[in-house]
């Protein structure tokens, strides 16, 4: 089954991104298959390279990009959303006039489209939030 | 339809709302700081023991746990780890999330 | 305009905060607005604090916030026409349909619970 995630809040901050991550990671331990997880709200927070969480806790952002990388999953952050809160990547930055980008191994920024777009062709979606 | 709720009944009326939106044979699916109101013994145990004569009610473990809280859950309440979230996902044509 | 490969689906948008205090009801009408362009079945929701992003007179100057309240009436112009209510949710906030900037569906809880029920996405902001 496929399966479209979304996660509404930011790393840390909210338990919402670790429930998702963890949920994510047990639907590919069953063997289905995840679409697409689109980062929304304070969630494009996940997309950051850019955080230093202390040694001794959880890496939220590599966690995620490393879920990304051994399973080909599709980590789309939200445009709209990213602009408002400085989440960009080098296209984004370069368009934008800005100094430096940060967007995370794995993330790709794009539009609001691509989260109707999970909704259409998961067969199910689940809205992670606050 | 499965329905997550993830806020503490004491704080907010999240889960209220969520069970007067339930039709019966779904299922109530506790996460987060909502597993507060899987808990024997608070002011919120007989909204959540009535809801369960028409739908089940299920609590995630781990959240349970964090919380030092799994031992307080009212009897009938399913717990459950991700594994058994990811089933009641497939189980139920369609999740609303209530936030 | 968006290729959806022929599939409509049912997607409802949960509405239940209020605006400006959080911004989850202005980016959730911006999905609601990208929604538009897929030709599925669209409808939102109201209940809850969510009543409060359709009620007349926003005026955000004096908190230096856009006031995305008219967009709401612009969604007819995108072949978005269901918008369903909660009664209860007025009734408790001292409101009626008389207050609310658009026009929409009055719907009962049992109501509400059955347009919920026979969704196939459900979008909560």
């Amino acid at each position: 089954m496929k399966f479209g995630i979304m996660v509404n809040e930011g790393p840390y901050q909210h338990q919402a991104s670790d429930t998702a991550y963890l949920f994510a990671k047990a639907v590919l331990a069953k063997g289905h298959e995840i679409y697409r997880v689109f980062f929304y709200h304070d969630g494009v927070n996940n997309g950051t390279r850019l955080t230093v969480p202390p040694q001794d806790d959880r890496n939220i952002v590599n966690r995620w990009s490393e879920l990304a990388a051994k399973h080909g999953i599709d980590l789309v952050v939200c445009v709209a959303a990213a602009q408002r809160r400085g989440i960009l990547d080098e296209s984004e930055a370069k368009r934008h006039g800005r100094d430096a980008n940060n967007i995370a191994a794995g993330f790709r920024i794009s539009g609001l489209g691509q989260l109707v777009e999970a909704g259409i062709q998961a067969d199910r979606l689940v809205v992670f939030g606050d | 339809m499965l329905h997550t709720v993830n806020k503490s009944p004491f704080e907010r009326n999240t889960l209220k709302s969520c069970l007067a939106h339930v039709k019966p044979g779904s299922a109530v699916l506790l996460i987060e700081d909502g597993v507060y109101a899987a808990l024997a013994g608070t002011v919120a145990s007989d909204m959540v023991q009535q809801a369960m004569a028409e739908v089940s009610v299920y609590a995630l473990g781990p959240d349970l746990d964090a919380r030092g809280v799994a031992n307080r859950v009212i009897d009938g309440v399913k717990v459950i780890d991700y594994a058994g979230f990811v089933d009641l996902v497939i189980e139920h044509p369609s999740t609303q999330s209530w936030l | 305009m968006a290729d959806a490969g022929g599939v409509v689906k049912k997607f409802m948008f949960v509405n239940r905060k209020s605006p400006y205090g959080t911004i989850y009801a202005l980016e959730s009408l911006e999905v609601v607005l990208i929604s538009a362009a897929f030709d599925q079945d669209v409808s939102l929701a109201f209940l809850d604090d969510g009543v409060y992003e359709l009620t007349k007179g926003q005026s955000t100057k004096g908190v230096e916030m856009k006031n995305f309240s008219p967009t709401y009436r612009a969604l007819e112009g995108y072949d978005i026409e269901k918008l369903y209510v909660a009664q209860e949710s007025l009734e408790e906030r001292g409101l009626s349909e008389d207050d609310l900037l658009v026009d929409v569906q009055v719907v009962s809880r049992a109501e509400m619970a059955d347009l919920m029920a026979e969704q196939d996405v459900v979008l909560s902001f």
